[in-house]
């Protein structure tokens, strides 16, 4: 399912708000979970998940062309943490 | 809030101050989106939101596991598993992210 697909099926399950309402909201609702994490803050969604941010510590990498060794820093990463509801409809969808 | 974590009902406000929508509205609509998202993933479909990023499905084979404080072995079940790969996007300005907190 893409972007424009959950528009589309978001649109159909009410009565009330336009396929262009509905396009706006998702585009809003996505760049506001990215500007919340951005800023360091979690999400949590009761029977969806939760959104945080993990540390990757500092290590030294290589060039994989030349071999040359790259210090690389320290660094924020998302991390998504399925809730028990989601891991529940998901795995009982196993051999379906 | 309980912790200061953003939940449902801070999104829906944030529809119903940036874009106008009803309370209503807006509550239902942060409803939808979670659970369409949900109702892919549990149709075996994966979800892509470009900008964001992916929700994908791992199916787990059985493996063999052991209780911690009895030592005895219990196999751990086949079981399918939803993993989130941000998109280059939300990954570059989260990397930018200087925590005050380690």
């Amino acid at each position: 399912m893409t972007k424009s697909e959950l528009i589309e099926y978001i649109t159909e399950k009410q009565n009330q708000l336009t396929i262009k309402d509905v396009e706006m909201s998702v585009k809003l609702l996505l760049d506001y979970m990215s500007d919340i994490l951005a800023s360091g803050e979690r999400i949590e969604i009761r029977g969806f998940g939760s959104f945080s941010l993990h540390y990757r510590a500092p290590r030294t990498g290589r060039n994989p062309k030349t071999g040359e060794a790259v210090v690389l820093e320290g660094k924020y990463v998302p991390h998504f943490k399925p809730g028990k509801e989601m891991r529940d409809r998901v795995n009982e969808s196993i051999g379906k | 809030m309980s912790d200061g974590a953003l939940t449902k009902a801070d999104l829906a406000e944030k529809l119903y101050e940036d874009l106008g929508l009803n309370k209503r509205e807006a509550k239902e609509l942060v409803e939808l989106f979670f659970e369409e998202i949900r109702h892919a993933l549990e149709n075996n479909e994966q979800v892509k939101l470009s900008g964001f990023g992916n929700f994908e499905l791992r199916d787990k084979s059985q493996r063999p596991g052991r209780n911690p404080k009895t030592g005895e072995e219990i196999p751990i079940s086949a079981r399918r598993v939803v993993t989130f790969r941000p998109g280059q996007k939300l990954k570059a300005r989260v990397e930018a992210y200087v925590g005050t907190e380690s």
